[in-house]
């Protein structure tokens, strides 16, 4: 793990702005949507405000799931081919109210890439709203104990006894290999406006993670953070992209954030995004001491 | 019983009855009877309730001491309302007032309460047998609109309940009966067809049954034949009698939709239950009037809310208790349950876990409560059903699934060790199954005892002798009082589930084995049984299955079958694969 990229102050500035820049997205769609639409449209919408406000990359085109398929049910569950599933991409499920839906973009600006997860209903969901509540404890387990420096494996496998204990579904385990979490890495600034894509993927930012793989490979890391014994390894250091993402019945819920790991400490590049604000909001955010 | 005191309504005379003296504190309940009874029918019930409550009832127009009107029109509900207002604004200027009443006087009540009339004047309404005409009128058309054969047939039904009240249109016939005998025939009828003995026969029989004909005369093909939509936000108690000759059950299925506040007991009882069960009827009545006044909801009044969403799912308004429920089968059961309409007991050693299967069964709908019970302990059980029985009343369905593990050579097995694993295995499938069958028995409840075996109850191994012991003791156990309970109609079921990922493999002693053996050891058994990926929403499938489709013995997973199997067509071949060291 020789010469681990450790991201500057100015760097991190960078990743905050595209981190903040998916939040205000999520957000400002979520305002405008409204029962009937479908996960397509909301997805390019979302698409439309992250190109008008200066995005020109991302590591995946914005996703939108609605009802059951937020906690992955029905088809998006296949895990074949390592997970990768048509099912993933937004379809034509509409909205309708009491339905929780999930938004989920990742938008690179200059270099910088975010990956956000957020989530909301239009209307009224018990489930939806626990969940969120239940997702704090998520936030802070994980930060605990990348500072504890635990094997990232194990910390994977204390999310999934954190969800046993609940009584929820890790449904992150619906993602490709698994995914708690998955490497970011800053690109080159090149100054154009837009860049290749593969099937909803940019180019740029999965070959990051493809050279990540081989090198993390010959180092004894793994870019993916799950449970197996790939990751069982101390936190690299370096930029993470976390997303547990929780399900109980037909409901899911999930935030994703980057994570900063430095050689000795970690901690959330932003606390300043809409799941913290509404904890805030609700009594359970206690600003760490 | 004399009347206390003479209210005038509209040149009516109407005789009241007292029992206890009005208190600034103290609540008033207004009593009103049904047809052909007069104001004595209440007097068991207000007794009891007057050494809380200040407790009136009058008799009805035309029945017991009051007068009686000279024309059929003057029984028109309006007027009944009026005489209703006429009394309570008597003994109750200034605090509404709380009604339970029966059959007739609750038609008329439903009239009150739907009503302007007596806005402000009514606290809380207990109905007992006796619907709104105009509900009725609708519950008949909206099923006979259905098209449904099986709706039709509950109109059907109904009517044939109601008989009488087609009777009562003809002219001269009802009047003469009771005038020409039926009066005298009365109590022996109420003895016979109903089993109640009235402590003493009511001396105005003739006129109550005789007037009181007016009362249908003067209102139910008006009303049948012109409803009105009438609705009320007050809280209601409805007290369904199982028993009632004179409704039939489904009568109730559409009030939710005129009355949102409504809660609904029902009780083993047949249509006079004032009479037959006077302390029943005084604590239902009792507990709702705390209720309204205090705004505490006991247990029971939680569980008796009537919410629509849960309604016509295959196990709503049922109780079930389960143990072992913070984790694994329990906890995938009580949820299971929640959302087929239950409402769950959480039962497990750990309070925490218990607690956090509670709140997800509530937010799957259903009413949950958690408790801290070791079942192993006499003491615990005990404490756990008289909790249950006093709070809720006996369950319709209890699940004896805690389990624990253990592993190794039998000579490795300590005396602790059996005891440990009998304790909790077996023991606590004895107490769950003997206390709650009580009660199921008592309360004369078709239940349901689940008890959550093994596949090693009938797979021998040498390296499981206390568990396995233990589980085909259970077996054994439910195929025993299965037999017994037969004649009460309560069916027990046996679940055997086969290799199914729970804590219980992380939490399995392994005897003759050093704590970092021991560890590892629970860790390859978790990572066998998480490859064999049996999961437990597949034990608690079967387990509601069981109770659906009342299965004395059901294996789980293909290695639970399979075993079985072999252990009834080839008991040689599974004796000898017990010799296998398969440990992990």
């Amino acid at each position: 793990m020789s010469e681990a990229w450790i991201p500057s102050a100015e760097e991190l500035a960078g990743f905050r702005k595209a981190q903040r820049l998916a939040y205000d997205c999520a957000e400002a769609v979520t305002a405008e949507m409204k029962p009937g639409m479908t996960e397509r449209f909301v997805a390019a919408r979302m698409k439309e405000y992250l190109l008008d406000h200066g995005a020109d990359d991302c590591f995946h085109e914005p996703f939108a799931w609605f009802g059951d398929r937020t906690a992955f049910r029905g088809l998006i569950a296949v895990k074949q081919l390592g997970g990768f599933n048509p099912a993933f991409y937004p379809g034509l499920r509409r909205l309708e109210e009491n339905m929780p839906f999930i938004l989920d973009c990742a938008p690179t600006i200059q270099g910088c890439t975010a990956d956000i997860g957020y989530c909301g209903v239009i209307g009224q969901n018990a489930i939806l709203d626990r969940l969120m509540d239940d997702l704090i404890e998520y936030r802070q387990l994980i930060l605990e104990q990348v500072r504890a420096r635990r094997p990232l494996a194990e910390i994977s496998r204390a999310v999934d006894a954190l969800c046993a204990r609940h009584g929820y579904d890790p449904r992150h385990k619906a993602y490709p290999f698994e995914t708690l979490a998955h490497r970011i890495e800053k690109l080159k600034d090149d100054g154009k406006k837009s860049h290749l894509k593969i099937a909803n993927f940019g180019v740029r930012n999965i070959g990051e993670l493809l050279r990540d793989k081989i090198r993390g490979a010959r180092e004894g890391w793994n870019p993916i953070w799950n449970s197996s014994d790939a990751s069982n390894h101390v936190p690299t250091p370096g930029l993470w992209a976390v997303e547990p993402h929780l399900g109980f019945r037909e409901v899911g819920a999930k935030w994703e954030e980057l994570l900063v790991v430095t050689d000795t400490d970690a901690f959330w590049l932003d606390d300043d995004v809409p799941h913290v604000r509404r904890w805030a909001q609700r009594g359970l955010w206690k600003q760490a001491a | 019983m004399t009347p206390s005191q003479i209210v005038q309504s509209g040149g009516i005379e109407l005789a009241v009855y007292e029992w206890g003296k009005p208190g600034k504190k103290k609540p008033t309940i207004v009593l009103v009877h049904g047809y052909p009874d007069a104001a004595s029918v209440w007097k068991a019930t207000a007794e009891i309730l007057s050494q809380r409550y200040y407790v009136v009832a009058y008799d009805v127009r035309g029945a017991g001491r009051s007068s009686t009107p000279d024309h059929t029109a003057a029984y028109d509900l309006d007027h009944l309302v009026a005489d209703l207002a006429a009394v309570v604004d008597n003994v109750s200027p200034d605090k509404p007032v709380h009604l339970v009443c029966h059959d007739w006087g609750s038609i008329q009540c439903w009239e009150a309460v739907t009503t302007e009339r007596m806005e402000g004047r009514i606290a809380s309404y207990t109905s007992i047998s006796g619907p709104s005409i105009d509900h009725a009128s609708y519950w008949i058309m909206n099923r006979l609109r259905s098209g449904s054969p099986e709706k039709i047939a509950q109109v059907g039904r109904q009517l044939a309940h109601s008989w009488y009240i087609g009777m009562f249109q003809l002219p001269v016939l009802a009047p003469a009966l009771w005038r020409g005998g039926l009066d005298k025939l009365w109590p022996t009828l109420l003895e016979k067809v109903e089993g109640i003995a009235e402590a003493e026969p009511n001396p105005t029989q003739t006129r109550d049954g005789a007037n009181g004909v007016n009362l249908y005369r003067a209102n139910f093909v008006k009303r049948l034949l012109n409803p009105q939509e009438r609705r009320t936000e007050l809280p209601v108690q409805l007290i369904v009698p199982r028993g009632d000759k004179f409704m039939v059950q489904e009568i109730w299925d559409d009030l939710p939709q005129w009355v949102p506040n409504l809660w609904r007991r029902e009780v083993d009882a047949g249509h006079w239950l004032q009479v037959s069960h006077p302390e029943l009827v005084a604590a239902h009545a009792a507990e709702f009037v705390d209720f309204v006044e205090s705004g505490v909801e006991s247990a029971a009044l939680k569980r008796a809310r009537v919410r629509e969403e849960r309604r016509g799912k295959a196990h709503s308004g049922k109780l079930v208790v389960i143990t072992g429920a913070g984790s694994g089968f329990g906890r995938e059961t009580s949820l299971l349950f929640a959302e087929a309409g239950a409402d769950i007991i959480a039962v497990d050693i750990n309070p925490e876990a218990a607690e956090r299967t509670a709140e997800l069964s509530r937010l799957l709908g259903a009413q949950a409560w958690a408790r801290k019970t070791d079942v192993g302990s006499i003491e615990d059980m005990q404490s756990l059903a008289d909790w249950v029985e006093k709070e809720l009343g006996a369950p319709d369905i209890v699940v004896n699934n805690a389990g624990i593990g253990v592993a190794g050579s039998f000579f490795d097995t300590s005396d602790a060790d059996w005891e440990r694993v009998l304790r909790v295995n077996l023991w606590g499938v004895i107490h769950g199954s003997r206390l709650f069958g009580k009660q199921m028995i008592a309360a004369g409840k078709q239940g349901h005892i689940v008890n959550v075996a093994s596949m090693g109850g009938f797979t021998p191994s040498r390296f499981m002798s206390a568990y396995n012991t233990s589980k085909a003791a259970v077996m054994m156990l439910s195929d025993c009082i299965r037999a017994e309970l037969a004649d009460r109609k309560i069916e027990v079921s046996t679940i055997c589930p086969g290799l199914s990922i729970t804590n219980i493999t992380q939490s399995t002693r392994f005897v003759g084995a050093s704590p970092e053996e021991e560890a590892r050891r629970q860790q390859s058994a978790t990572k066998l049984y998480q490859k064999r990926n049996l999961k437990p929403q597949a034990i608690a499938r079967a387990i509601l299955d069981a109770v659906e489709h009342k299965r004395a013995e059901v294996p789980v997973g293909v290695e639970a079958h399979g075993s079985r199997l072999l252990s009834r067509f080839f008991p040689a071949l599974s004796r000898r694969l017990a010799r296998l060291d398969v440990v992990p």
